[in-house]
């Protein structure tokens, strides 16, 4: 799950008034910090940012030297392990696999983009309203939220398996002998796991749209009534530019989740026959039994890749905030 | 009645609701209907976890059990599938992650909000994105590390005979250890909630920390005593995410532990399933079991969760 | 019993002891006794007067501590492995087993990380490629003196599949399993079929069996591998035992795109519209289900769909369960009674932390598993799996099991399956399984640009 946030208020920008005092007041205060102090500050970042850089930033650059090898994962790395653009070829000419993979992501940001998070936003302002049961309602849209992909895959299992699952099963089809292969058919499996995915990221863009919808200035939506205007012109024309900045962070949040798809369609068959994706991939290739670890690691850059324009998104937009 | 509560609102407010009531009806009815649809696959698994398996074969999946409901799929993946064995090496991984992961990410926040130093946004930026990351990118030179970085073995705590926490390896190294488990979510996390309490420590006015600079306290003391108490409300948003982020991890532990009776229970679903070959209403049952502790804890603190997911605008 | 044998052992003992109070202080010697299940020195010393010696070569030891990792999560093998464990610490002077279980997927997915890490002592694998793929890589431990000791008790057949590349020996086969056409007895005989002969007598029979409302062929392939056994048995049966290993080897040039592979395409689409409905998203053990419950009229899979039948079912259908050996089809192949009969095995890992204080217990566990005995009392909670030792049991077989031996001792050709005889990175879920899933997606296509996929990825792999 993308462990991402709205920064709703908007900048609290109390010291505004009182720059040219704070200005005195900083340079005084660098004097106030002793060189224990400082030390202590080193260390107090230092520490986590050590193991932050040895441990996600370090196997970064790893990978992306991995995948200019054809390593094994076993024993040490030789020059003859290095094999330069090859693994980067085979995956774009000659590996079946790549290009689907590639598409499913795309279809799974499609369908969070298009379908998922707009149904999550609809939802949203469906309960911003005072209305009786309102904290239910959200309740129980959030509710598979906190539940692992893990559990969201055995609970939908239970829907869509071909003998004994619960949808061929109520409408008859096991009877008729018409099955419906949810999970087996290449074609429809990836949309299958694809609600219940939605199921779960619902609630998700729900709660942080409806966080955002609750700090709009209520003064704008009292404007538009008076004017006139229906709901829907408000929330189009005066309620979505002004949460601009939300739907930015909603937008990235879609697309991280996007390309961080991996559990669900790994415990259903673990990821083939329509169910693959890059990240699905990279694991089949250099943590299985194959030990690819160089071709792995070359479609593991791909995602890295593609991970960076919404990293860089959500970056440039919530770091405003704090700088 | 709406119309009762809304006497005390804004009287503008009152009389657009009465001219909408019938779109009211209308959306209270969907409403209603989502709920079903949304609660349906939940209910389902709970029924079937309510079935004995022999009831399932013979009368097919979608029937009324025979004899009723029962526990039994409770019982036998209680005792079978060892549960309140998976449940504390989950607790053992989740509840010192959560709480190293507030101390280092606080730290950080309060290093970067407080004072402004020349590389504080890029630290930050590193943080966050580190967090973004798809875990598959990083795995296998991580795992490398785990099997290469020499960790002391000091000992452990045992707990009846089967559950032993190595303080801090049982084999000299970081793989296949509860302590390498904590560690990468520590890490991972990190990012997020630096990033949440940066947020939220950034409207915590420079001038209570100069003030305790200026009593003679020093930082730690001062992002001890002073700021965290603080910032309460946002340590116990992130705690609630967090535990459920950690809790419904299965990548991890997965890749970097290689025996089976340490795994935390997201993961030790799997074996489950392997277990109880196709016994669906016993693997329900399995499933529902490790999904309950997060439910309780969004149950009880639903409003800490919704929180944390949206932070700023919360602090009062 | 020779002194200086006992001596020996007690030198190796008081050495354990020393090692074992180096690395826990705050142990006793008595306290390392205890945990080496013995009351006092003195108990151990009286227990090697009267324990039984497992072998005259000296390369084991009794009492002590092992671990062995096992992918048995299947109700009856993981019962079975149990058995076996509890077994050896009775028979060898109380050592102390360490079992670590991990369910049969993840075990192997995840080998490659688990061998080179920080495995048990010993493990279960596969024998054929997939075994000699990890031992290349130095990741087992070769066992030439096990091997030697106790290798009077297999016929020649078992031993090509223990043997690595560098011709040593890495594992010790403990059951094997052949794959045939199975069936219920009763069912068949209230429907009054026959077995087929040939290729187009068996047509006819799930023509039969269509019109007679059941599923004529049972088939599952969501784990993608069961696939593979279909694969298996048609390749060697229109091209022969050479042309198989040379396809699933790469050796002598052999190639994908090879309109003998096309053949057998062909030939499977004939029958893929008798498969079950919605076969890919089926796991094996709902294929058996469906045999099980007469649902379906036949089902190819190995001997382990007993084990199914007697998880789910009752004694009284695995008694029901029979089989043939899948049909001729006409080719000069046929002769070869060619099936695959695979063989599982317990090999020594190389980088347990444990091992070299263990490698006498451990190799006394590979010299124990190698009794008939000991397999017969893993064959009583597994049907599914037959004893590979001379010396087993046999009066207790039933006929099913009987007929399996029958079969695998008459075929000329033998192979351990796909999976097994293959490179485990072509084998595996975004290889061969994923390319048979797309082929059965669509049994009626033109394979030609399949094929060149399958090739394409052969010839991506690195070298070994």
């Amino acid at each position: 799950m993308a462990n991402t946030t709205t920064s709703v208020a908007p900048a609290r920008t109390q010291k505004a008034p009182e720059a040219g005092a704070l200005v005195a007041r900083r340079k005084r205060r660098y004097t106030l910090l002793t060189r224990h102090d400082k030390i202590l500050i080193a260390l107090m970042v230092g520490v986590p940012l050590t193991l932050d850089l040895v441990l996600i930033w370090g196997p970064t650059i790893a990978s992306v030297v991995l995948s200019f090898t054809n390593w094994s994962g076993i024993g040490p790395i030789t020059d003859k392990n290095f094999i330069g653009f090859k693994n980067y070829q085979f995956m774009f000419t000659g590996y079946t696999l790549f290009w689907p993979a590639f598409m499913h992501n795309l279809i799974w940001l499609a369908w969070l983009t298009f379908i998922a998070t707009p149904l999550g936003m609809f939802f949203a302002v469906l309960l911003d309203r005072e209305m009786r049961g309102t904290r239910i309602y959200q309740s129980v849209f959030f509710l598979p939220v906190v539940l692992s992909l893990v559990v969201v895959g055995f609970i939908w299992e239970l829907q869509y398996a071909p003998t004994e699952g619960f949808i061929n099963n109520a409408f008859g089809l096991v009877k008729s002998g018409k099955l419906i292969d949810w999970l087996g058919n290449p074609r429809i499996n990836l949309f299958a796991i694809l609600v219940a995915t939605s199921w779960r990221h619902i609630g998700y863009i729900m709660i942080l749209y409806l966080a955002g919808l609750k700090s709009v200035d209520p003064s704008l939506r009292e404007a538009a009534r008076v004017d006139g205007a229906t709901e829907v012109q408000t929330f189009f024309s005066v309620i979505l530019p002004v949460m601009a900045p939300i739907n930015v962070i909603i937008v990235v949040v879609t697309a991280i989740e996007a390309l961080r798809a991996f559990d669900i369609a790994f415990i259903i068959n673990q990821g083939k026959n329509g169910l693959e994706l890059l990240s699905i991939l990279i694991t089949n290739n250099s943590i299985s039994e194959a030990s690819l670890v160089g071709f792995g690691s070359a479609i593991a850059v791909i995602l890295l890749l593609i991970s960076i324009g919404p990293i860089v998104l959500f970056l440039s937009r919530t770091m405003r905030t704090l700088a | 009645m709406s119309v009762i509560a809304a006497t005390t609102a804004r009287p503008l407010v009152r009389r657009a609701q009465r001219r909408i009531r019938p779109a009211r009806v209308i959306l209270q009815a969907f409403l209603i209907a989502m709920v079903v649809v949304w609660l349906f696959p939940l209910f389902w698994a709970i029924y079937a976890s309510l079935r004995p398996y022999s009831d399932t074969v013979q009368h097919g999946y979608l029937s009324w059990p025979a004899n009723g409901l029962s526990f039994i799929n409770y019982q036998n993946v209680w005792t079978q599938g060892e549960i309140p064995y998976y449940y504390l090496n989950t607790l053992v991984i989740v509840v010192p992650g959560v709480i190293l992961t507030l101390l280092l990410a606080s730290m950080v926040a309060f290093c970067c909000t407080q004072f402004s130093w020349r590389f504080n946004l890029i630290v930050l930026m590193l943080f966050t994105a580190g967090n973004l990351l798809p875990p598959q990118v990083i795995i296998v030179p991580l795992y490398w590390i785990y099997l290469h970085t020499p960790i002391p073995m000091l000992g452990s705590i045992d707990i009846g005979t089967k559950f032993s926490f190595a303080i801090f390896s049982d084999n000299n190294l970081l793989y296949d250890q509860y302590i390498g488990i904590i560690l990468i979510h520590v890490v991972f996390q990190t990012g997020f909630a630096t990033f949440v309490l940066s947020n939220y420590m950034k409207t915590i006015t420079k001038e209570i920390t100069e003030s305790a600079l200026v009593d003679g306290a020093n930082v730690l003391r001062i992002w001890w005593s002073v700021v965290l108490p603080l910032c309460r409300p946002a340590l116990a948003a992130m705690a609630t995410l967090l535990f459920t982020f950690m809790y419904n991890d299965f990548f991890w532990a997965l890749i970097l532990l290689s025996h089976g009776d340490k795994r935390p229970i997201t993961t030790a679903l799997n074996n489950l399933q392997g277990e109880f070959l196709i016994n669906n209403n016993l693997i329900a049952a399995g499933a529902l079991l490790a999904c309950l502790p997060p439910i309780i804890v969004y149950i009880l603190l639903q409003k800490h969760f919704v929180a944390g997911l949206t932070l700023g605008s919360t602090k009062g | 019993m020779g002194d200086s044998r006992e001596a020996k052992r007690v030198q190796n003992f008081l050495a354990l002891q020393d090692e074992a109070l180096r690395l826990n202080p705050h142990l006793t010697r008595r306290d390392v006794l205890k945990i080496a299940g013995y009351g006092s020195l003195a108990a151990f010393i009286a227990a090697c007067g009267g324990g039984a010696t497992n072998t005259p070569t000296g390369i084991t030891a009794t009492g002590g501590t092992m671990s062995l990792g096992s992918y048995n999560t299947d109700p009856g093998s993981k019962a079975g492995t149990q058995a076996i464990v509890d077994a050896f610490t009775a028979a060898n002077g109380g050592t102390k087993v360490k079992l670590n279980t991990v369910d049969h997927g993840t075990f192997q997915n995840t080998i490659s990380q688990y061998l080179q890490g920080t495995p048990e002592d010993a493990f279960t694998w596969f024998s054929g490629h997939r075994m000699r793929f990890f031992a290349a890589k130095g990741l087992a431990t070769p066992i030439d003196d096990v091997w030697s000791a106790v290798k009077s008790n297999y016929t020649s057949g078992f031993e090509a599949s223990i043997k690595g590349n560098d011709g040593k020996a890495y594992a010790i086969p403990t059951d094997y399993y052949p794959w045939a056409v199975f069936y219920r007895k009763d069912v068949w005989a209230a429907k009054g079929y026959s077995v087929p002969k040939n290729w187009d007598d068996f047509k006819a029979l799930c023509a039969k069996m269509k019109s007679d409302g059941l599923i004529p062929i049972a088939f599952a392939d969501k784990d993608g591998w069961p696939a593979q056994g279909t694969f298996d048995i048609l390749n060697l049966r229109l091209n022969g035992y050479d042309f198989h290993v040379n396809l699933l080897t790469g050796q002598n040039g052999q190639k994908w795109t090879d309109p003998k592979v096309t053949a057998v395409f062909k030939k499977w689409s004939e029958i893929t519209q008798y498969y079950s409905p919605a076969f890919a998203g089926l796991t094996w053990e709902q294929g058996a289900d469906q045999l099980l419950r007469k649902q379906a009229g036949m089902y190819l899979l190995g001997l382990f769909v007993s084990d199914e039948f007697k998880a789910s079912g009752s004694q009284a259908d695995v008694d029901q369960l029979d089989f043939f050996a899948f049909p001729h089809v006409g080719s000069s192949f046929d002769a070869e009674e060619a099936l695959d009969a695979p063989i599982d095995v317990y090999m020594l890992t190389a980088k347990s932390p444990t091992l070299q204080n263990d490698l006498g217990q451990a190799k006394a566990f590979l010299e124990f598993v190698s009794k008939g005995s000991t397999q017969v009392t893993y064959w009583k909670n597994a049907p599914g799996s037959i004893p590979t030792a001379n010396d087993a049991d046999t009066s207790q077989y039933p006929a099913l099991t009987k007929k399996a031996v029958q079969i695998v001792s008459g075929a000329k050709k033998i192979t351990q399956y796909f999976d097994r005889d293959s490179r485990p990175d072509f084998a595996g879920p975004n290889g061969m399984q994923g390319f048979l899933l797309k082929f059965l997606s669509n049994p009626s296509q033109d394979t030609t640009n399949l094929q060149k996929d399958m090739q394409n990825f052969w010839d991506s792999l690195p070298p070994e």
